[in-house]
């Protein structure tokens, strides 16, 4: 943000600032240390993903930006405001998908929105407005005045999204957005995500899929066992951690044994994972028709483009959905 | 960067959230608790309205017209004895029920609790906003019941109509203490199924409700000084039968005071120890 330019007549403090900053932020559960010191910084108007397996302290994290957690340790600014002194103010411009949809199942669409915009703040008249406007929006408009309980996950998670966006928020956080939803259902949510970003809100988003932070996010750090492992955007990840294409041989049960090695040469490096051998080259083609010359024999073979799970796989030894 | 957000960056945050008042934060929340009610009424209504009245007609009328007027009963009949008794017991239970298993669910099936406090409204604003709502869900119901034992002649003076504040603030008293269990229950609620059948039960049926509790053995007769049904029970005969001095009457307001103070502020630790995590 240093070098945007902002009228200084009407521009407020909290905007030139980053819209969270956090430096060497701390979360304890008792003796358990879920995040373990992560900086980060995310600017106005960007989409900024937190990737990492399970247990990695994405959520952690995420709870103490939308300040319904207090941090253990270190410095948090949210809107340039302190989470511990500032909570219900930071809230006010906040939007927030939680992991589970939490709406009220014995009330219709319309009256979860309904309801949801008054705690803030807003009119009864802006709430019947914002509540036909979101439902448009998340394509629910014909289903508003069913029971929630009625609706499919995916209209849930939609409605869930609305709901998120009822105070127009400056900050949207999304904690695992498509988790449990079928592909359809998923694109369904990234296209409204996309438009929301094309609004200009910013955005952040935690996800264990790597295909849904490379197409929403401009930036991300990846998250293992409490630590960013690297940061940076999708494409500069698999440029640094990773090489152009991907090698991906498969075996029968039983006959992976010593092939690593064998393949070794054809390749700046090779992973050894339990159903196949990967081979990480600038081509893969090539380094296929090396391995046939050198006579091995995989029962099927892909070439394919790096992606982001070959960066979590590089830095962590590990793949991102077990 | 998109051009559109330098443009809003130039003006400012564009979000419409603004921070409301506590009072006016719980207030939000029994709007949405009455949008339930407004659905929903008819499925509550045997429970909180109907059964009281279900009691009045067996033990006030029926039982009742077996029962001398005596001593006991201040030289009254037994349905002016029982009528005040038996709506502080079913508003105690309707409150019990009431901040139980939904508000169980607020924290675990539901999950709605945590929904609110992302918003700008705290945990215990959600706390007053439902301490505030089971006293209006519960001061509808013994309405509804004043109203039917009018119809049965249970009154016979102006002093019925302390008695609604009395149930409710004895129901309160019971509901907060709940609360706060409930804020403390992380399995599917059986300590719910035991204080019913253990706590509750007894409770209605030996604090005064039904017969003086000079009757329970000395030895164990303090378990009724220390039920709040009985001393909620006591102020609501005083005002109706008259016969109760000042003194024992602030008594029994102090320990309903405390017993709601001392929950509340329990409940409202235990909330905020569940969701601000």
């Amino acid at each position: 943000m240093s070098g945007e330019t902002a009228d200084p007549r009407t521009a407020a403090p909290t905007v030139t600032a980053p819209m969270v900053e956090a430096k060497a932020l701390v979360k304890r559960f008792g003796d358990v240390e879920a995040v373990r010191g992560v900086d980060v910084q995310v600017r106005t108007g960007e989409a900024f993903g937190f990737l990492g397996p399970n247990g990695a302290g994405k959520s952690s994290t995420m709870r103490m930006i939308a300040s319904t957690s207090p941090r253990s340790d270190g410095d948090l600014r949210v809107l340039g405001m302190d989470p511990d002194l500032d909570g219900p103010r930071i809230r006010a411009r906040l939007g927030s998908v939680p992991q589970q949809d939490t709406l009220d199942t014995e009330l219709t669409v319309r009256q979860n929105l309904q309801i949801y915009g008054r705690y803030f703040g807003l009119s009864r008249a802006e709430v019947r407005r914002k509540a036909t406007e979101l439902m448009e929006f998340a394509q629910l408009s014909d289903r508003a005045d069913d029971l929630v309980d009625a609706l499919s996950g995916g209209m849930k998670r939609r409605l869930t999204i609305a709901r998120s966006l009822v105070n127009d928020p400056d900050v949207l956080l999304l904690d695992e957005p498509t988790t449990g939803l079928d592909p359809q259902a998923r694109h369904m949510l990234w296209d409204r995500l996309f438009r929301l970003k094309a609004g200009g809100v910013t955005l952040i988003i935690t996800s264990h899929y790597m295909d849904e932070v490379e197409q929403l996010c401009d930036r991300l750090v990846v998250m293992d066992d409490g630590r960013i492992v690297a940061e940076g955007s999708p494409s500069e990840l698999i440029a640094r951690y990773s090489t152009r294409e991907v090698l991906e041989l498969r075996f029968p049960p039983g006959e992976q044994g010593g092939v690593a090695d064998r393949v070794a040469e054809f390749g700046e490096r090779v992973e050894e994972l339990p159903d196949r051998v990967l081979v990480y080259t600038g081509d893969g083609e090539r380094a296929l028709e090396q391995v046939h010359g050198r006579d091995v024999r995989p029962v099927s073979s892909l070439v394919r483009r790096s992606t982001l799970e070959d960066v979590f796989l590089r830095l962590t030894g590990r793949t991102l959905v077990d | 960067m998109a051009a559109g957000a330098e443009t809003r960056a130039a003006t400012g945050s564009r979000a419409t959230g603004r921070v409301v008042g506590s009072w006016r934060a719980a207030w939000l929340r029994v709007e949405a608790h009455w949008t339930w009610y407004r659905r929903y009424w008819r499925s509550s209504l045997y429970s909180s309205g109907l059964q009281p009245v279900l009691f009045l007609a067996a033990m006030g009328l029926g039982f009742g017209s077996q029962v001398e007027a005596g001593p006991a009963t201040g030289g009254l009949a037994y349905v002016h004895y029982v009528a005040p008794a038996l709506l502080v017991a079913g508003a105690v239970q309707n409150a019990i029920g009431e901040s139980s298993y939904p508000v169980l669910s607020g924290f675990k099936w539901q999950q709605d609790y945590y929904a609110v406090t992302a918003t700008p409204v705290t945990a215990g604003q959600l706390l007053g906003g439902q301490i505030i709502w089971i006293a209006l869900r519960v001061g509808i119901a013994c309405v509804v019941y004043t109203l039917v034992a009018l119809l049965f002649g249970a009154w016979l003076n102006a002093g019925a109509l302390l008695v609604v504040p009395i149930g409710v603030f004895a129901a309160v008293a019971c509901g907060a203490a709940i609360m706060a269990v409930a804020a403390t229950t992380y399995n599917e609620g059986e300590r719910f199924a035991a204080i019913f059948r253990f706590l509750v039960m007894p409770m209605i049926l030996f604090s005064g409700t039904f017969f003086p509790i000079e009757q329970i053995p000395a030895a164990v007769r303090w378990l009724a000084w220390i039920s709040p049904v009985w001393h909620g029970t006591e102020l609501a005969r005083g005002v109706t039968l008259g016969g109760l001095d000042v003194w024992p009457a602030l008594g029994h307001l102090t320990f309903l005071g405390a017993l709601l103070g001392v929950s509340a502020a329990l409940a409202r630790r235990y909330f905020y120890r569940r969701l601000v995590v």
